[in-house]
Formats: C-alpha cells, sequence, structure tokens
C-alpha cells in the first residue's frame, strides 16, 4: 500500500470527523470562490457599463463623478440644469437656425456655429433632462438619436434593438410628443408591454403624478447597460409635461416666436423655457481633451470623461470594498484550515499507538509524518473541490438573475481570474495546518506507545 | 541468525537515578531455530525484543542479525533492516483498526523496499486459515483471529528472525494453541528463525530449546542479589 492509499484508508475510517472537517473548509472555499465570481460580474458589469459610445459627458458645474453616475447609470440626483443654449453650442449655425425658427428663439443664436460645434462634426450630441420617474425607475426625457446614433456592448458595436415594438418619434401622428421607450428591467418589473400607458411621476418614486400619459412604443432588449432599468421619453413631450418649463423671467428683445404647430392646443415649448441635464458627447475628428479643456474653462458647463469617472469609482470604492470582502473570506479559509489542524490534532492522541505499529512494521519517521500531511491535503483536495464545485453551482442557479441584472452572462464554468490561485492557497493552507499533528506523528516514541 | 553480546539497556528512575533493565551477556539463535525466552512479567522482556527489532537503542552491547550490526545503524537505518528482516507478533495484535485482515497483512510488507505482493498477502491469510475474512475488518474478528492476522503481517516482509512477544496472553487457550502451532509451522516452512517471549510453561514446553530470562540477564540476578 502506498502512503496516500493508508492516509485515504485513515480519512475513511475517521468518516464522520473527516467529512465535517471537509465540509467547513468546503464551505469557506466556496465562499472565497463566490467573492470572487461577484468581483468578476461587478468588475465586467462595470466595464461593460463604462464602454460607451459618447467619450464625454457635459453637465453644469459641480461633481464631476454625480455627473456620471448620474448621466450614464441614472442614480443621484442631478446636479443642476443647463440651458438648451448650452446643447445648442454643439451644433453647426444651420441646424440652430433650424431649432429657432421651430420652436422660437433669440434670433442672433442661429447666426453663428455653436462654440464646441467643430469638435463635434462627425461625432453627436445627444441631450438628457432628468427628473421624473416611473415607479422607482428614472426617466429620460432625450430624442430618437439616442438609440439611433450610440452603441453598447463590449465593442461598442451592437446597436439598440427593440424586443418589442420601436423607437419613439419626435412627433408622430398617433401619441404626438408622449412616446416612450421602456428598458427591459423596466418592462418586466412595471409590466407593461408596447401599446400601454403610463404617467410619470414628478421628482421622486412617491411624487406626484403628471396628468400627461405617455404611449409605450417600444421595449428595448436586454442590453446589459443601465439602460435596461431607465424609461425613455420623447424630449418634446417632456417638456411639455407640467412644471418643466423654464419660467422666463424678462423677455428677450431678440425673440423670435417659433412656428405654429399643427395641434395649436400643443405648443412646442421655445428655447429659452427649455433645459437640459446633460448632454452625451461623441466628439469628430478635433482631440476630445481638448474639447473637454474649453468646456471646463467656460463659465456655466463641465466636462467629464465617463471611462475615466467609472473606473476611479471602481478603484477607489468598489474594489476596496471587494477588496475588503475577499480579505474576510479569506480569513474564513485560515479558520477552516485550523479546523483542520485541530481535528486531526485531536486525533493523534487515539493513534500514537496505530503510529507506532507502523513505526515497527518498519516505517520511518519521514513516512509516517508523511501519511499524516497527506491526510491534510486529502481533506484540502476534497474540500477544495467540493466547495468550488459548490460555488459554481450556486452561481449557476443564480445566473439567470445575474444576467437580467447585469448584462453578465454567467455558467458553471465561469471561472474569474484569480480563481486558479485557490486551491493551491488551500493546499498550501492544509499543509500547514498539518504540520502540528505531523510533528507529533515524528516525534512519536515507538516503545513507549507500543507498551501502552 | 541472532547474535547478543554484553547487552545493556537502563531507565530513568521517577525519582531519580537509572534502573538497570537489561544486562545479557550472551543469547545466540541460529538460523530457522525457534526458541522459547520464558520470564516473569516486568522482567524485561519486551524491552529485549524492542532492542532486537531495532526498535530502541541499548546502552551499550551488540546485537547482530543476520551479520549485520544493527547497534551501528541510525534510527532510519534500524527502521529499513527491520523491515526487510524482522517480523514481530504483539501481545495486543495492533492490528489497524481502519484497515481489513488483507490490508494489514499488506502493510507488513509496505515499508519494505519492492515487496508489494497482494497474492503472497492472501496467501498468508490461508496459511493461517483467514482467507474467507481477507476484508473483514479487525472489530469483525474474534480475538483469536485478530492473532492469526498478526502473525501473517508478521511474515509478510519475508522476514528471517520473527519475534512474538507473549502472542497467547490475551487469547482464549483454544486458540491459543492454534497461534502457537501457525507460529510453529509458518517459521519452519519458511525457515524463519522464532525468538517467543512468554511466562506461560505450557507454551515453553512445546519448543525444543527454552531460555530463562532470569539466567540470562544479569540484572536481574544483581536486583535479587541487592
Amino acid at each position: 500500500m502506498s502512503l496516500l492509499q493508508i492516509a485515504w484508508r485513515n480519512f475513511r475510517h475517521r468518516a464522520l470527523s473527516s467529512l465535517l472537517t471537509t465540509f467547513s473548509l468546503a464551505l469557506s472555499v466556496a465562499l472565497v470562490v463566490m467573492v470572487l465570481a461577484i468581483y468578476g460580474i461587478v468588475a465586467d458589469a462595470f466595464r461593460n457599463n463604462s464602454t460607451v459610445s459618447y467619450n464625454i459627458v457635459v453637465g453644469p458645474k459641480g461633481s464631476p463623478l454625480q455627473l456620471t453616475l448620474n448621466s450614464v447609470y441614472y442614480l443621484s440626483q442631478p446636479i443642476e440644469n443647463l440651458p438648451f443654449t448650452e446643447y445648442m453650442e454643439f451644433m453647426p449655425m444651420e441646424r440652430r437656425a433650424e431649432l429657432v425658427r421651430k420652436y422660437g428663439g433669440a434670433k442672433s443664436l442661429g447666426e453663428r456655429n455653436g462654440k464646441y460645434s467643430a469638435y463635434v462634426t462627425g461625432g453627436f450630441a445627444v441631450p438628457l433632462a432628468l427628473g421624473d420617474y416611473f415607479g422607482e425607475f428614472r426617466v429620460v426625457g432625450t430624442t430618437p438619436e439616442f438609440f439611433d446614433l450610440l452603441r453598447h456592448g463590449p465593442d461598442l458595436d451592437r446597436r439598440f434593438e427593440f424586443a418589442q415594438g420601436r423607437n419613439f418619434q419626435t412627433h408622430s401622428d398617433e401619441n404626438g410628443f408622449f412616446e416612450a421607450v421602456v428598458g427591459s428591467r423596466v418592462a418586466v418589473e412595471q409590466n407593461v408591454k408596447a401599446g400601454d400607458i403610463f404617467y410619470p411621476t414628478h421628482g421622486d418614486p412617491e411624487g406626484k403624478g403628471h396628468e400627461d400619459a405617455f404611449k409605450i412604443v417600444g421595449v428595448l432588449a436586454a442590453t446589459g447597460t443601465p439602460n435596461d432599468r431607465a424609461t425613455f421619453v420623447n424630449m418634446e413631450g417632456f417638456y411639455l409635461m407640467k412644471g418643466h418649463a423654464k419660467p422666463i423671467d424678462k423677455p428677450d428683445p431678440d425673440f423670435v416666436a417659433g412656428e405654429t404647430p399643427a395641434d395649436a392646443k400643443i405648443r412646442p415649448l421655445s428655447i429659452p423655457e427649455r433645459e437640459v441635464t446633460s448632454i452625451l458627447v461623441r466628439n469628430g475628428g478635433l482631440w476630445g481633451p481638448q474639447m473637454m479643456n474649453v468646456i471646463n474653462e467656460g463659465l456655466q458647463s463641465q466636462a467629464a470623461a465617463p471611462v475615466g469617472e467609472i473606473n476611479k469609482l471602481l478603484s477607489q470604492i468598489v474594489g476596496p470594498l471587494l477588496y475588503a470582502l475577499m480579505i474576510v473570506t479569506l480569513i474564513t479559509c485560515v479558520v477552516a484550515a485550523v479546523g483542520i489542524m485541530v481535528a486531526i490534532y485531536n486525533s493523534m492522541n487515539d493513534r500514537r499507538r496505530d503510529i507506532a505499529v507502523m513505526r515497527a512494521l518498519g516505517a520511518r519517521r519521514e513516512a509516517v509524518t508523511a501519511i499524516i500531511l497527506f491526510e491534510s491535503l486529502l481533506i484540502a483536495v476534497i474540500g477544495g473541490a467540493f466547495g468550488w464545485a459548490l460555488a459554481h453551482f450556486a452561481i449557476t442557479i443564480a445566473s439567470p438573475e445575474i444576467e437580467a441584472r447585469t448584462g453578465v452572462h454567467a455558467n458553471f464554468f465561469t471561472v474569474s481570474s484569480y480563481e486558479w490561485l485557490v486551491l493551491p492557497l488551500v493546499l498550501l493552507l492544509a499543509g500547514l495546518a498539518g504540520l502540528l499533528p505531523a510533528v507529533v506523528a515524528y516525534r512519536t516514541d515507538v516503545s513507549r506507545n507500543l507498551s501502552a | 541468525m541472532l547474535e547478543i553480546h554484553d547487552l545493556k539497556k537502563s531507565f530513568d528512575q521517577p525519582g531519580g537515578g537509572r534502573l538497570q533493565i537489561l544486562d545479557i551477556a550472551s543469547l545466540v539463535v541460529g538460523a530457522g531455530e525457534q526458541v522459547v525466552l520464558i520470564g516473569q512479567s516486568g522482567g524485561g522482556k519486551t524491552t529485549l525484543l524492542h532492542l532486537i527489532a531495532g526498535i530502541s537503542s541499548p546502552d551499550s552491547g551488540s546485537i547482530r542479525i543476520g551479520g549485520t550490526e544493527i547497534t551501528r545503524l541510525s534510527e532510519s537505518g534500524r527502521d529499513r533492516f527491520r523491515a526487510g528482516t524482522t517480523g514481530y507478533v504483539f501481545q495486543t495484535f495492533n492490528l489497524l483498526p481502519g484497515f481489513t485482515a488483507l490490508e494489514n497483512v499488506r502493510l507488513g510488507m509496505t515499508f519494505a523496499a519492492g515487496r508489494h505482493d497482494s497474492a503472497r498477502a492472501l496467501s498468508l491469510l490461508e496459511r493461517v486459515g483467514l482467507a474467507d475474512r481477507a476484508h473483514y475488518r479487525p472489530a469483525q474478528l474474534s480475538v483469536g483471529q485478530q492473532q492469526r492476522v498478526a502473525i501473517a503481517r508478521a511474515l509478510a516482509g519475508r522476514p528471517r528472525l520473527l519475534l512474538a512477544d507473549e502472542p497467547t496472553a490475551n487469547v482464549d487457550p483454544a486458540s491459543s494453541q492454534i497461534v502457537i502451532d501457525l507460529i510453529r509451522a509458518n517459521c519452519r516452512e519458511d525457515n524463519v528463525a522464532c525468538l517467543l517471549v512468554t511466562h506461560s510453561m505450557q507454551v515453553a514446553s512445546q519448543f525444543d530449546r527454552v531460555e530463562q530470562l532470569e539466567t540470562i540477564n544479569r540484572a536481574i540476578s544483581a536486583s535479587v542479589a541487592a
């Protein structure tokens, strides 16, 4: 019989104690593997979400992180609002003049290019207006270009697709200005579908409902981005809701009225009455940081790079939290290893005679020491493998929910970067735990224990 | 096969000082010879067997087994030598409880270099009449059966010297005779020298040569005289 076979026999002979110790270690290993998996999923989710097809977010002066959280993740409260004219600074003269003609505004607005328009040529600028809720989900006022121009996915090559219906229009004969698209999670949790209507609430999830209803014309296919958890409404309809028009203190002498709308009962807001929360910008040919500098040097707006802010969030907050969690789980592994040591050490008193017998049969000190170490390593291998399998089984069970909430696909064989370190670490811990009992075996007095 | 000369062994006493247990001028066992060493309890019989097996070291003296002076070997050297040369039958059998009868016999050859032979282990169990109990654990065997497995284990490593420490002390009388017969027959068959220690005159009377520990151990004589 080999030493390993002898160790296995001993493991089986003390089956209950061995299995309890092994199970304890397995639970610790499962915990470590699950934390690693969570870290991987969180990192992937953040990475997916930080991979956006715009490189700059423009908003009011304030915290760049809050601007990013608000505009990318639809979290936190808007810092403030920007005047609509700040959005128009990204447009060429022709477009600016068209908006003045359509909605009404200062005539001079349409007589020059926007300050930043040269940077955006070949790119885009998409406005966002936040402030309302549909249930617990943020309502985002924007333009149809949000779904036409933006891309998502790790390589930013995926268009937004609709599981139901279509993108909303600026104005439709059927629904006027009041069309909306909901994210996949919103549709599930609010139990709505294309064709349903809803009333946004103003200011917070429990706030007063607007009188204006929006028609859901499309449900987004899941993207694994925060857009799954948002409701997108046509910006024109957003502006027409009560309380969303900015009061005009004194009329601008340069003001020219806009076109008379087909439906005289609903007049789109004029440019001075409009505000935006933020603007998603992808610069064209000219260097993005230069545009950021120009914007940041202005008095009104700030430009933030969402990738940088999200990476900062990961490294400064999320990373340390997960690191702390990892430390705690590693401590549980150490505790489990101590359990191995205690279990084997406590059995040594009963086994001194067995060790003495093996010595009497010709086993050297090193052989009996190796047998004890092998027992410890057997616990580590079995416990480690079982713990790994347990963790991955749990991840498999939870994978539909994980995918629905984060867009990250996980299955039994999804392995995180550092997972390959777990079993060697467990073996090392078990080897260390087996040292004290192994020393006891090494120092067993054969003659005395044979005669006992 | 076995030659002992001027062997001395003492132990520390609880109150201080040393207690001389063994002081043997000479003891020789020839190849294939079967010798009984008879002595009272506490006389040093087990200590002597431990010294011969190389489990412990004498204070001084010489122990030669098959021409090898084992007192000059290191501890690991004595362990290796014992694995390949000496079989040991214990008073309390000392079978490992987590192993079957067959596995206990295989353990007897595990630590001897190149002597793994499951077929031989099974044949040894056959020789002691327990081939049908090969997969029984010690707890499932009677006391007599356990000692028979221990005999098979002691012979597993093809020893040239078999040491038996009161092999019938914990066995019922009917099984005692079976145990003695098995030891004698197997040692004769394999030409293994045998040194059997007992305090039973009934066992001793079955062997051709009987040595009295009180006679050969000067330490006992000295303590009696004192």
